[in-house]
């Protein structure tokens, strides 16, 4: 194994067990051993023991490709009846400011059907090149075709870097696309920066609900490739004075071809928001006893142009459909303001919300563990606190 | 129809807590269960093998003490299962773990479905289900969340998206990720319990699956960790007391910059 512990240089401080994310370790007669069983070799312990006493040789692999052949950022344009994503802009943003490190450019690339007017739009937010591929069997996300053609043209154009939104659509294609490209890829970024001496970029993720981050490279494979969280990075503004080219690319039949087709396409959210692009969102959960009562939460979501969220409890009671489920086996948020109202704030629940950058919780039990995540708190009865909260905002916001 | 389902043992959050003092995950004596996304994986291919006949084979990658998920997988009416155990696999990111376990598939040979959870809970990262299909090169359909038809040659299903679903149409083999809204998972029965724990497991190794070493574990993966470390804590909260009129007008006071 490529881990060890050097027995002479520790001394059992046992610094190295409260390190290890995976419980590998145990000091056994003042000594340290590892469990191989156990270790993923993330090498979390190298960096914690003071004493320079574990080893973790990172084989070397014998694949090599000239990595100084791949130049420039590529951002995925995700688009939806034609209409761009909005966490397209976000990573436009973010890979200007990467692309000012590396002393690149930064291109997008869409693919869709009558879109062009849009590969315009991406120039405006920060793209200094569109690659565009318009074909009517292009105008719906097909993971096989949109794979094929994404394949070719990074073989062609070879970006060092390929940054796409962690959506539906992104996981599942990016995931294809690396596999085949025999690329890395890192899911779920919520930090991209560059090192600049290695060229590297540095992809930062939760893991384990946001309970611990870990930051990935991929040092000898390219592109380096990461799918990355809405509402982390900054859009830039739109500049509608700024200039950029658009490359054509047409894509030969043969690729086009699908196992799957899309027959129906049906939108069934209930509330107006869109729970993973909302910069603000209600949440409710048992404490509001009954599905009727979701109306106050919905009330405040209303006047604060927020989506409705849901706790497990609550989906589960059939008091609000799964599509609004926030927590582990529902979706994962990290709004400006998160309001949990009637959410006790079991683990489950927090991992999915813990990321928000204000926590308001509003709960009758002052024991209840969202408390301890909470920015902001109020014990009582939410069926007072929510609609007196909901009439404040409406003078205020004048809604 | 030939089921092939696969899952990964995960530490239980529920019982994953963290030290105050250090802020770090505390996982002695956390129990190991079956990921929940591939508890509805597992579920999905029971249900249709009752209807449709065939077989369902549950395959995992992991230290040996992953063959606890195999038998609860088992207990719950999987027929076989098997065990891809090696210490060389240590390491794996999802293009190595995507490859062994596509490569164990192969050996299988014989499939009309692959079914995985949507993602696990540990690592979120929801890329090793398309990555097998990626490497299989069969279709895929993420985040199904009810299937409609299927026979031996095509299937129609629903793909969860953000705004609602999508119904897909598509050729078999294939490989699905399912999500929670697709069934309710048994428990296993008293029988089943009795059958699993006598059964027989399969093991392979990277010899047996007959592996390329620069492809697998550590030195086959694009991706390396460098650092782990804990995210900064969240500041303390402010609670705010008193009369209902009094506390929404503090916190209406505190969020007001945020909002406007």
């Amino acid at each position: 194994m490529p881990i060890k512990i050097i027995i002479e240089k520790c001394t059992g401080c046992s610094l190295c067990i409260k390190a290890c994310p995976f419980d590998a370790i145990r000091i056994l007669d003042k000594k340290a051993v590892i469990d191989l069983n156990k270790c993923n070799l993330c090498g979390a312990c190298v960096s914690s023991c003071k004493f320079k006493a574990i080893l973790l040789e990172k084989p070397v692999t014998d694949y090599q490709i000239p990595i100084t052949d791949y130049h420039g950022i590529w951002v995925f344009a995700e688009q939806k009846k034609s209409m761009i994503q909005p966490v397209v802009w976000e990573l436009l943003g973010k890979a200007r400011q990467l692309a000012e490190k590396l002393n690149t450019e930064v291109s997008a690339v869409l693919l869709g059907y009558k879109v062009k007017e849009k590969a315009k739009e991406l120039i405006f937010y920060g793209a200094d090149k569109v690659y565009l591929v318009e074909d009517e069997r292009l105008a719906n996300f097909l993971d096989e075709p949109y794979t094929e053609i994404l394949i070719r043209l990074i073989r062609k154009y070879k970006p060092e870097i390929f940054l796409c939104g962690a959506t539906s659509i992104g996981r599942a294609l990016v995931s294809r696309i690396a596999v085949k490209l025999y690329a890395g890829l890192t899911a779920d970024c919520t930090g991209l920066d560059i090192d600049l001496e290695k060229r590297l970029l540095l992809q930062t993720r939760p893991a384990f609900g946001g309970n611990i981050m870990a930051t990935i490279v991929t040092p000898f494979h390219r592109p380096q490739m990461a799918t990355v969280r809405h509402k982390v990075f900054m859009p830039l503004e739109k500049e509608t004075t700024r200039t950029g080219q658009i490359i054509e690319e047409k894509p030969e039949s043969a690729i086009l071809v699908s196992r799957t087709s899309i027959l129906e396409i049906v939108e069934e959210v209930s509330s107006m928001v869109n729970l993973s692009e909302a910069d603000i969102i209600v949440s409710g959960g048992r404490g509001l006893g009954a599905k009727e009562n979701f109306k106050i939460i919905e009330d405040l979501a209303k006047v604060l142009n927020a989506a409705v969220g849901a706790s497990r409890a609550a989906v589960d009671a059939g008091w609000m459909p799964y599509s609004h489920q926030v927590g582990q086996t529902g979706k994962t948020v990290a709004p400006k303001i998160y309001f949990a109202c009637g959410i006790s704030g079991q683990i489950q629940h927090l991992v999915g919300m813990q990321s928000s950058k204000i926590i308001v919780a509003i709960n009758k039990d002052p024991e209840a563990p969202i408390f301890k995540v909470a920015n902001y708190g109020i014990v009582g009865d939410l069926f007072e606190i929510i609609p007196a909260l909901t009439k404040r905002f409406k003078e205020i916001l004048q809604r | 129809m030939n089921i092939i389902v696969c899952i990964k043992q995960v530490p239980e959050t529920t019982e994953v807590k963290i030290n105050p003092e250090t802020n770090t995950l505390i996982r002695e004596g956390v129990k190991s269960i079956i990921n929940p996304f591939d508890m509805y994986a597992i579920e999905e291919a029971i249900r249709l093998k009752e209807k449709y006949g065939g077989n369902t084979i549950v395959i995992t990658m992991g230290p040996p003490q992953a063959e606890e998920a195999l038998r609860e997988a088992l207990a719950m009416g999987i027929d076989e299962a098997i065990l891809i155990t090696d210490r060389s696999f240590a390491g794996s990111d999802t293009w190595a773990t995507s490859f062994t376990l596509s490569n164990a598939i192969k050996k299988i040979g014989d499939f009309d479905l692959i079914l995985c959870g949507k993602q696990a809970s540990d690592g979120d990262t929801a890329q090793v289900g398309p990555g097998i299909s990626a490497h299989l090169d069969i279709p895929q359909v993420t985040y199904v969340k009810k299937i409609r038809e299927i026979n031996k040659n095509s299937a129609c299903v629903e793909r969860m998206t953000e705004e609602g679903f999508e119904l897909i149409s598509v050729s078999l083999p294939c490989l699905f990720t399912v999500v929670k809204e697709i069934n309710e998972p048994r428990l296993p029965s008293l029988r089943g319990l009795m059958r699993a724990k006598q059964a027989k497991i399969l093991r392979w190794s990277a010899k047996d699956l007959g592996l390329d070493e620069n492809k697998i574990g550590l030195k086959g993966s694009p991706t390396q960790v460098i650092k782990i470390f804990t995210p900064p804590q969240r500041p303390k909260g402010t609670i705010f007391h008193g009369e209902t009129k009094e506390v929404v007008e503090k916190l209406v006071e505190a969020l007001k910059k945020e909002i406007t």
